[in-house]
């Protein structure tokens, strides 16, 4: 794990983001940075707006107001061309996968190096096994992803993510439904994406103990603002919603989904 | 008594802005269709799930309702002693209006509501947000092969319906009823103009492949991510569909005397 200063420079950095689903409020006037080069670890209870920030971060919701800068091009203001170019660096693993389900798990990988690059048949397949046998998966080539189980998806999708060498990877609950084996084996492919290829990693996560391995950089969501630090700094913390949530993946301040207030407010260092 | 009226209100809104998103979801279709990368493969895919697995209803219901026409036009034409204008009337009723209009109807039914809960249940499982984190853009992938390939099967499946309700009426006028097979076809050959019937009828069912194919996938891109969503994406692919054929189909005839 590597220390991160607050001198670090930002690859993806939101700065007042205010953003609702109708009348309910899930980040309101939400700013915290994610430094490049590191893997960031978004902790916070159900419903406290984890996913929201990861979508607004690849441009998949506009928020109301607010920026979002995405390696230095504000995604907000981007047109939908503008968007795809931006996205172009970026890999997403999403919560369920997301995966084409009429395409066979090879298709799902070779689809996005067919769209975008002009590598030929033996080139993207070579890529494709490569990236499966990253997380783990042999012999899955022919199969649909209706076929596989809710673990093989996951690592099927991340392998996708990665298919295509983003610089930000973006990924959802990586470790829920998985296996400890699988889970561990995943942890330990994005520590080595991150080391190895300097990608910067933004993971929401509900697990405690990974993101205390993993993280070199966590925001916590909670309902009065984002909370951030490192592992270390979290784990030494005073603050009684942080320590209760470090023991329990909860925080008990915040409240059933109905009458959330939405996350709010600068990102503050842990105290 | 001001909620009616509240409601009123938000259901013109709505009905505007369904509008105005419909019109830029065609411009966006219409951009995909002349802008590069084409996708032709899938276009030819989507030309086989939408036409050729259609056949099969489309030559059973062409041939019922050719057999019905037939039956009820040789009953009433044989009062007046003109029954030999048989093909004359189920050639007019099928190329002019029953053709293009009930092969509509079965396309939205069957190929229509297929495409919106197809897009509909990839809006629900992330599948187009995962295609735009790809950098690729659903409307250009999977709309737009879509929808055209409904414009060009329409007048295909029209015409397949009408040769099969021609060929329904033959055997129910000449097989069943003994009318004369050279003035079944003779009645039909004067009767049905190329320029106004036949082209006029091709009109009409790529007018309907349009309004089928854009009102589908519209339904299926903007369905609400659930189950309850898609559910009711199909439904109204169905309903709207079959209305707006209907009242488009008045306007056809009436603007262009189709």
């Amino acid at each position: 794990m590597t220390s991160v200063s607050a001198t670090d420079a930002p690859h993806v950095e939101l700065s007042h983001v205010c953003m609702a689903f109708g009348e309910r409020a899930v980040l309101r006037d939400l700013s915290c940075r994610f430094p490049r080069d590191r893997i960031s670890v978004i902790l916070g209870g159900s419903g406290s707006g984890k996913s929201t920030l990861l979508r607004t971060i690849g441009g998949l919701v506009r928020p109301q107001s607010g920026a979002v800068l995405v390696d230095g091009e504000d995604v907000t203001r981007l047109s939908e061309s503008g968007l795809y170019r931006v996205r172009m660096k970026l890999g997403m693993m999403f919560q369920h996968g997301a995966l084409l389900d009429s395409l066979t798990v090879f298709d799902n990988l070779a689809f996005p190096l067919r769209e975008h690059t002009r590598l030929g048949k033996a080139a993207i397949a070579d890529a494709v096994h490569q990236c499966l046998e990253a997380v783990g998966l042999q012999n899955v080539d022919g199969l649909l992803p209706g076929q596989l189980s809710g673990g093989m998806v996951k690592r099927v999708a991340l392998a996708r993510a990665i298919v295509r060498e983003p610089v930000i990877l973006l990924c959802d609950e990586p470790f829920s439904g998985l296996d400890p084996i699988s889970a561990r084996r995943i942890e330990a492919l994005l520590v080595d994406i991150n080391r190895n290829r300097g990608v910067t990693l933004i993971v929401v996560s509900h697990s405690i103990p990974s993101t205390m391995r993993m993280a070199d950089h966590v925001v916590v969501m909670l309902p009065d603002g984002p909370v951030e630090g490192s592992p270390a700094e979290l784990e030494a913390s005073t603050d009684p919603r942080i320590i209760a949530f470090l023991s329990d993946g909860e925080d008990p301040s915040i409240a059933a989904p109905d009458d959330l207030p939405g996350t709010t407010a600068t990102a503050r260092s842990v105290s | 008594m001001i909620r009616p009226i509240q409601d009123l209100g938000w259901a013109v809104i709505r009905f505007v802005s369904d509008l105005g998103a419909l019109a830029i979801f065609t411009l966006q279709v219409l951009r995909a269709t002349i802008v590069p990368p084409w996708r032709v493969r899938l276009f030819v895919d989507e030309l086989h799930k939408l036409g050729v697995l259609s056949l099969v209803i489309i030559c059973v219901c062409g041939l019922a309702v050719g057999m019905v026409l037939g039956l009820q036009g040789y009953n009433t034409l044989v009062r007046f002693g003109a029954a030999e204008s048989l093909g004359a009337v189920v050639g007019l009723s099928l190329v002019r209006e029953l053709g293009p209009v009930l092969t509509a109807l079965l396309a939205t039914g069957r190929a229509g509501s297929a495409t919106a809960a197809e897009i509909g249940t990839m809006v629900a499982t992330e599948q187009l947000d995962g295609l735009r984190m790809m950098s690729v853009d659903p409307i250009d992938l999977v709309v737009t092969p879509k929808a055209l390939a409904m414009i060009v099967v329409m007048p295909l499946l029209s015409a397949l319906f009408i040769v099969c309700g021609l060929a329904g009426g033959y055997l129910v006028g000449v097989g069943l009823m003994g009318l004369d097979g050279g003035n079944y076809l003779a009645s039909l050959q004067s009767a049905v103009d190329f320029h106004d019937d036949i082209l006029g009828s091709l009109l009409k069912a790529v007018i309907f492949g349009v309004l089928v194919g854009l009102i589908a996938t519209y339904r299926g891109y903007h369905a609400a991510p659930t189950s309850a969503g898609v559910s009711a994406a199909t439904t109204s692919t169905v309903v709207v569909g079959s209305v707006s054929i209907l009242i488009f189909d008045y306007f056809v005839t009436a603007l262009w005397g189709v």
